[in-house]
């Protein structure tokens, strides 16, 4: 269905893909996710800051979980933009690495990259950082499953 | 003077709970555990964690199934209250590195996960998870994790 086809403009393919962010999965939309750059296979999300999300009241430091989501959402879409359209998707398998504490109230930057795609199953890495990249906060590999069509 | 009541350190609260088993106290204590609804419950004379249903938690709304952020949120935090309420760890423990496993799609349900603590060193803890919903035989999600206890 050329409906799931991403279109070639760049702009064009970064507007379609920001729909995972704001309509369609309504956990990245309430966690404040935001797609804020594309490549050919990559993928940049970002994760405010925000109170609610705190996993140690003491510290201030966010919650892994939340960092998990926001890998996992990056991950899946540099998996559609490797392959150029939407495709039904789900993830197989993800490994984060913690790195060192986040700080807090500065923005995560996750940037998943597609590194290989096989008929069916995508390999994809991640980072995490908070403005430097050569200081991760965490690394992460992961395995999607494309589902028939 | 304000008239709220300070809020006791994590670590006085954690002792206060492991005794009280009123894990609400704990759980609430934590935004993000709050905010996604995941609690800690004695069920059958065993420690489990739920994670309410809520549409937030949702990742794919056509079928609609959880987001996979939302399961592992709920396998790591099946892991840390393991270990902070069947241990006698001083400290929030700090999770090195987390693997999730996904085996099936989340139905938008009450999730459920038990978290077994395979092997408990001094500085390092391997912890694993899994996590279902109708059937315990038939988990959704499982984990294996690894937390720093302590520093040397």
């Amino acid at each position: 269905m050329s409906d799931f086809t991403l279109p070639e403009d760049k702009a064009a393919r970064l507007e379609r893909c920001s729909v995972f962010y704001t309509d369609v999965v309504p956990h990245n939309h309430a966690l404040g996710l935001k797609l804020v750059d594309i490549g050919p296979a990559e993928a940049i999300v970002e994760l405010p800051y925000a109170d609610f999300l705190v996993g140690n009241p003491e510290t201030g430091v966010l919650a892994g979980g939340a960092v998990t989501t926001l890998i996992d959402a990056a991950c899946g879409s540099s998996v559609f933009l490797k392959l150029g359209r939407f495709a039904p998707l789900v993830t197989l398998d993800l490994r984060i690495d913690y790195l060192r504490p986040a700080r807090p109230g500065i923005t995560l930057t996750c940037v998943a990259e597609c590194y290989r795609m096989t008929r069916q199953v995508a390999f994809v890495r991640a980072l995490v950082h908070q403005g430097d990249k050569s200081n991760p906060v965490a690394s992460s590999q992961g395995t999607f499953m494309k589902l028939e069509e | 003077m304000s008239d709220t009541t300070p809020t006791p350190p994590l670590a006085d609260l954690v002792r206060q709970v492991r005794k009280t088993r009123e894990y609400r106290q704990l759980t609430d204590a934590i935004p993000y555990t709050r905010y996604m609804g995941i609690g800690v419950e004695n069920l059958a004379g065993e420690m489990l964690c739920r994670m309410a249903y809520a549409p937030r938690l949702i990742g794919n709304s056509l079928i609609p199934a959880l987001h996979g952020g939302s399961l592992g949120a709920l396998l790591e935090s099946a892991a840390v209250f393991e270990l902070l309420l069947q241990t006698d760890t001083e400290r929030v423990p700090k999770v090195i590195s987390l693997t999730v496993d996904f085996l099936r799609s989340g139905k938008p349900q009450d999730t459920f996960a038990k978290a077994l603590i395979t092997r408990q060193g001094r500085r390092v803890a391997n912890v694993r998870v899994e996590a279902w919903q109708d059937d315990r035989t038939r988990p959704i999600a499982s984990a294996h994790a690894l937390f720093l206890l302590a520093e040397p």
